[in-house]
């Protein structure tokens, strides 16, 4: 079991929804969007599946090189594959509305 | 105002309406009347089980179990629906408490005058083997919390698959009022693969998928009034068939009450030899039965 | 798994209540006997092995159809026989517990075995709910839909404190297969995660038994250690009758609120959002 943590100071656009997406299934993952407290974007990652921090860092980089949100990102994962990730992402951004 | 938006991420042209593609969060939502409904101890509030991490497994923000409180048909009703594609929808500390929680407040708001309904949707193995113990008292108190509530208004468990309704939460569809299942589903105290394991092929043969469904399937159960109601796999067929029971109220007896008519079932059961499952909806038509069957 | 599995049952249900066979009307399977404990009637019920049984997968102990059904008689009979006595008069029904598990067959499943389940522990609990102090004594195994059926219901749970006692959701060998696990991994997870130990010492720190017994025979209880459990359970009876007919006292007691805490948080975050509905 890893936990891990990003910051993304400059996802500075203020966010007032929330949304939550998926499922912890074998193979997929869910995931929290929530308007952060702080300023910049937060993610915290709980995953089963350990050694993958620069698959997660890629995933994220790229996210984030799109979405511009000031949020607090929380995933329970439980073996999603990167492009699953991104998937989830995305749902959770057009759930949001913003 | 913070709004929360769940989405259906299941893209329109694959949506036939079926309700088993729908994961147990949207099938609960399909239940109650539009605008009328909030989920309570949901995802956000993050109340997971302590024990699953400490084993390496990845928990859920919601553990499993999803409460959803609102009206159907306009009246007062709570769904209680468990996730399957999570650890096999099976039942721990935290979703037990939750199911068992709900199922109360159900009870307390009856018996002030405000009958509220419980539907239980149980895609469920059984007990959380991570979690043993808790997981098996929990269940116990899930029969407990059902038996209290039927007394005043209806406990209507739907079992719709893939994954079945087996382990402890058999007996939690044994005490509802009504119990709803589709063909694809199954409920059972013990599943194929346990029974191969314990009592070897021959008893069961785990692989034969006719076997398990002429045994365990909703046509056999419904066929045997060992269930109520046979449904179309849509989300509009299960809706209505909830809406029906919701509003027929309190079944004049329960079937786990018929002690007598399942004794003298029993006692005239040939053991000699495996029961052939459609001789026995037969034999079975020929006793006299109270209460429904569709 | 232990092979005196059913022995102690049978044994205790013995030592306290003088009787050993089941009532001609029911399979060998069930024992009952209606004496006295303390000043007062109280029916006691057990389960036994029964390897004459026509149920070919019930022969070892496990709790089956007949059994469940035949469970569900004897409670009820006691529950309407009671029916307008006051509180204070119904009989105490005293659960001995030494179970295998469910019966993993074919033929139950196809008659509905579950059903036989539930409705045993639908008689349990009706008659705890009506007032009947209900008192499980666990004195072998306690094992998944067997302890369900029989027993789990209860207002008050007491146990022998004895390594041959095991309360569980699946038998050890059982749950090592269907996890892929050695039997000693599970032992080990065991020691680490509370709810997983098979040592019934460990499910005492679950706060959901009343009292654990200690007691130095293997099988047969001698003559102190029996009135020791009588009047274990006749203070069982008293506190139960204090109290509420409900389960809420397996949620109350300093070990619950320590080993239970996610799931008391749950339910009461659940009361405080109910409200706001």
């Amino acid at each position: 079991m890893e936990h891990i943590e990003f910051e993304y100071p400059n996802a500075q656009r203020r966010i007032t929804n929330r949304a939550h997406v998926g499922v912890v299934g074998s193979g997929d993952m869910e995931v929290l969007f929530e308007p952060s407290e702080r300023a910049g974007a937060h993610v915290s990652i709980a995953t089963s599946v350990n050694g993958f921090r620069g698959a997660w860092q890629a995933v994220f980089d790229r996210f984030f090189s799109k979405f511009d949100g000031s949020v607090r990102i929380q995933v329970n994962d439980a073996g999603a594959t990167p492009g699953s990730v991104l998937l989830r992402l995305e749902q959770a951004v057009e759930a949001l509305g913003q | 105002m913070i709004e929360t938006i769940e989405i259906n991420v299941i893209p329109a042209f694959v949506n036939r309406g079926s309700f088993i593609e729908l994961n147990g969060r949207e099938r609960a939502q399909a239940l109650f009347d539009k605008g009328s409904w909030r989920e309570l101890v949901g995802p956000f509030d993050r109340i997971e089980s302590p024990w699953l991490p400490m084993q390496g497994v990845a928990p859920q923000f919601d553990d499993g179990c999803i409460v959803i409180k609102g009206r159907i048909t306009g009246k007062p009703a709570v769904a209680i629906s468990l996730e399957g594609a999570f650890q096999g929808g099976s039942i721990g500390e935290v979703s037990g408490a939750k199911m068992v929680a709900a199922l109360d407040l159900a009870t307390i708001d009856s018996r002030d005058g405000k009958p509220t309904a419980a539907i239980l949707l149980l895609e469920t193995g059984g007990v959380r083997l991570q979690e043993a113990n808790l997981g098996l008292a929990a269940i116990a108190e899930v029969i407990a919390s059902i038996l209290e509530l039927r007394q005043y208004a209806p406990v209507i468990t739907v079992i719709a698959g893939t994954v079945g309704c087996f382990g402890g939460m058999a007996l939690a569809a044994g005490v509802s009022s009504y119990v709803v299942m589709t063909r694809e589903a199954r409920l059972g105290l013990n599943g194929p693969e346990v029974i191969e394991q314990e009592s070897g092929k021959d008893e069961f043969d785990a692989s034969d998928r006719a076997l398990i469904w002429s045994i365990h399937g909703g046509e056999q159960r419904v066929g045997m009034g060992l269930a109520d109601d046979l449904v179309e796999d849509s989300v509009d067929g299960i809706a209505s068939a909830v809406q029906h029971f919701v509003t027929a109220g309190k079944p004049t007896q329960h079937r786990s009450e018929q002690v007598e008519l399942y004794r003298r079932r029993i006692a005239s059961l040939d053991a000699s030899s495996q029961i052939d499952p459609l001789a026995l909806r037969e034999q079975w038509k020929g006793f006299n039965s109270k209460g429904r069957t569709r | 798994m232990s092979e005196h599995v059913g022995l102690r049952g049978n044994a205790w249900f013995q030592a306290l209540t003088g009787q050993d066979e089941a009532s001609k009307e029911d399979p060998a399977s069930v024992l009952t006997a209606e004496v006295m404990i303390g000043d007062e009637r109280a029916l006691f019920l057990c389960v036994i092995p029964n390897p004459g049984s026509r149920f070919p997968c019930v022969r070892d102990g496990q709790v089956g159809l007949e059994e469940g059904y035949t469970l569900a008689h004897r409670v009820r009979e006691a529950l309407n026989a009671d029916k307008d006595k006051p509180k204070s008069q119904k009989r105490p029904i005293i659960a001995i517990i030494d179970v295998k598990s469910q019966a993993y067959g074919r033929r139950e499943e196809t008659a509905g075995l579950f059903l036989a389940a539930a409705a045993s522990s639908d008689a349990y609990a009706s008659a705890r709910m009506a007032g009947h102090p209900v008192i499980s004594f666990v004195v072998g195994h306690a094992l998944s839909g067997g302890f369900l059926t029989h027993g789990y219901q209860a207002n008050r749970i007491l146990a022998l404190d004895d390594a041959g006692v095991t309360i569980h959701a699946m038998h050890k060998e059982a749950a090592a297969k269907i996890t892929r696990r050695s039997v000693d991994d599970l032992e080990r997870l065991g020691e680490r995660i509370l709810p997983m130990s098979y040592n019934v010492q460990d499910y005492a720190k679950l706060g959901l038994l009343r009292q654990l017994l200690h007691v130095e025979s293997l099988i047969e209880p001698n003559q102190s250690e029996v009135d020791e459990a009588k009047n274990a359970i006749i203070a069982a009876i008293v506190d139960a009758r204090k109290g509420p007919p409900d389960l809420g006292v397996r949620r109350q007691s300093p070990a619950a609120q320590k080993s239970r805490k996610a799931g008391i948080a749950a339910r009461a975050l659940m009361e405080h959002e109910w409200k706001k509905v």
